[in-house]
């Protein structure tokens, strides 16, 4: 059972802001997928290792060689708000 | 002679023989976008500037293609579809982009997707949806409908994809072309804007196989760019095309024929399976006893991996920026807030919350290690089957087309209709979806052919012979 509490926490977490009937629409629609997922609970898992991705790649690194990049101008053209080279952003802490 | 309604290596012939110039050809597509696109709505951008003399000297001239609105393209606006991505202009080229480039195409527009692939339907876009041009009234299928929509219509004569979860395959099956999802790790997915990146792979979208397997020749390859760049090398796929199909053994799952398949589909897929059979191949039936936690298990895993990919979308580096008219919290959260909100729409939001839910703390063991380990006896079920058989076969989708609307205020309908797609993008393997007949009312039905890792080959070769003995991909949609 999921609450509009517990809705407002995860949109917080998710750094949303939500009105009262967006909680309320997403409480019900969570729920149900939710409810639809937890088929999975049938399953014995326990000596199963996890996949996070079906690779067998582990720790791939490149020749560590200068190479061009992208322009430091290039990059911080698209910010709405810079500061000699830094992004700028509203105030953080009070 | 309507030369949007060719395939690319059609044109390529004539080009050679000096029949038609790669000018001819761009306006040709380009007339077919002003006639066709204001009721098919598949593309988001169009360039209409084309200089032959660029092209000149290189292998495809100047063919032109259309690319998802997912894919970075270097100075052109992309947004996948979402209004949060406003303004943003990539400063360099995706890989696929760097190797078309090089290969002489051109770039005549980007197409239309459910918001960063997130929908099965294409109407999950900010710029509103797109139609299939079988059928103005339903759905192109998603998330790459705009690709595959412009492709059917016959206003490109080829596009890129991206297929997470069926994106490339399903509006591939609603649309009547080829598409196909490679293996993982096939293609670079550096400049891919990340949905679920253990799932992601671009892909070519297609009028023929023989089209599809020319462009993934082109775009496949080793990147050190994507460190999940497998670090193979890459076969001309149309030389796969010389072999027959005599003793190949192919698998037919049981757990795919079930309720809810649409009548016309069923008779479809066993025709072709009648047809495949006179090619040589033979068939079993055989189980994949965990298809039906597959779209539970993709939900889990594909939303938590795009929560997190998402959280990058905060107002600072690029793209939109909000404040609410009221302060809520501190400023910066509040900017975050208000631009997350403002930037994303409804099935974006439900995504990611339903992904921080299931990584956040407390549930990350029962919702996301869990949907992991699944994962593992999903591909565990592939493997086997694998281990004796050629290809697997099954309907790409349960249903044909559905109406615009129809499944939109019901996300698990929706999620259910990627059902056949889903389970090769969580075991990684290539999939292809090609038309295979038409429904009493004269909508594609798309026939799935899987293999194992990196044998695109394989699909290719069945896929190949299937298609020269039946003249599907010869229809044409009249608009």
């Amino acid at each position: 059972m999921l609450t509009n509490d517990q809705v407002r926490h995860i949109a917080h977490l998710s750094r949303i802001n939500l009105t009262d009937e967006e909680v309320a629409r997403l409480t019900k629609d969570l729920e149900n997928i939710l409810h639809y997922i937890a088929k999975l609970e049938k399953l014995d898992v326990t000596h199963v290792e996890p996949t996070s991705h079906v690779l067998p790649l582990r720790n791939v690194y490149r020749e560590d060689i200068v190479k061009p990049s992208l322009s430091q101008s290039n990059v911080m053209k698209l910010a709405k708000t810079t500061h000699n080279g830094s992004f700028k952003v509203p105030q953080v802490i009070e | 002679m309507n030369f949007n309604e060719l395939t690319a290596h059609e044109i390529l012939d004539l080009l050679k023989s000096k029949k038609v110039t790669a000018t001819e050809i761009y306006s040709s597509v380009s007339r077919a976008i002003e006639k066709r696109d204001p009721k098919i709505k598949g593309y988001v951008r169009t360039k209409t500037a084309f200089d032959e003399s660029e092209y000149s000297g290189t292998t495809l001239q100047g063919i032109p293609i259309s690319i998802k609105d997912n894919i970075c393209i270097k100075d052109t606006p992309v947004t996948c579809s979402s209004h949060i991505l406003e303004g943003f202009k990539p400063p360099y080229d995706a890989t696929v982009i760097q190797r078309l480039r090089q290969a002489g195409a051109s770039i005549i527009g980007q197409t239309n997707m459910d918001e960063f692939a997130f929908g099965s339907s294409t109407e999950n876009s900010y710029y509103g949806p797109t139609k299939n041009p079988w059928d103005l009234s339903c759905v192109p299928g998603g998330s790459s409908g705009g690709s595959a929509a412009v492709v059917g219509g016959n206003e490109a004569i080829w596009s890129l994809g991206s297929d997470t979860g069926g994106s490339i395959r399903q509006p591939a099956s609603f649309c009547g072309v080829v598409g196909m999802k490679p293996t993982y790790g096939l293609v670079s997915r550096f400049g891919l804007i990340a949905f679920a990146s253990s799932l992601d792979q671009i892909g070519p979208i297609t009028k023929d196989v023989r089209d599809n397997a020319l462009l993934l020749s082109i775009i496949a390859g080793h990147d050190e760019n994507d460190s999940t760049s497998a670090n193979i090398s890459i076969p001309d796929y149309t030389q796969a095309f010389t072999k027959d199909i005599e003793g190949l053994k192919i698998a037919v799952p049981k757990e795919y024929f079930i309720k809810g398949m649409e009548k016309d589909v069923e008779s479809a897929i066993r025709e072709a399976r009648e047809t495949l059979k006179k090619l040589g191949a033979t068939f079993k039936e055989v189980s994949l006893p965990h298809t039906e936690y597959a779209v539970a298990t993709y939900y889990i895993v594909a939303t938590a991996e795009a929560s997190s990919n998402l959280a990058r979308f905060d107002g600072v580096e690029y793209g939109l920026r909000a404040f609410p008219e009221k302060s809520r919290r501190t400023p910066l959260i509040d900017m975050y807030e208000e631009t997350r909100d403002k930037g994303f729409g409804n099935e974006a939001k439900r995504r990611m919350m339903l992904g921080t839910y299931s990584l956040s703390a407390g549930y990350y063991d029962a919702y996301y290690l869990r949907g992991q380990k699944v994962r593992t006896l999903i591909k565990n079920d592939f493997d086997k089957v694998f281990n004796e058989f050629d290809a697997v076969i099954s309907p790409t989708a349960p249903t044909t087309a559905f109406k615009i609307g129809e499944k939109a205020s019901d996300p698990l309908s929706m999620y259910l209709s990627d059902i056949y797609t889903i389970s090769a993008n969580l075991a990684g393997i290539p999939a292809l979806s090609l038309p295979c007949g038409f429904s009493k009312n004269n909508l594609p039905v798309g026939l799935q052919i899987m293999s194992k890792p990196f044998n695109e080959e394989m699909i290719y070769r069945i896929a190949y012979r299937y298609e020269q003995s039946t003249d599907w991909h010869k229809r044409k949609v009249s608009l």
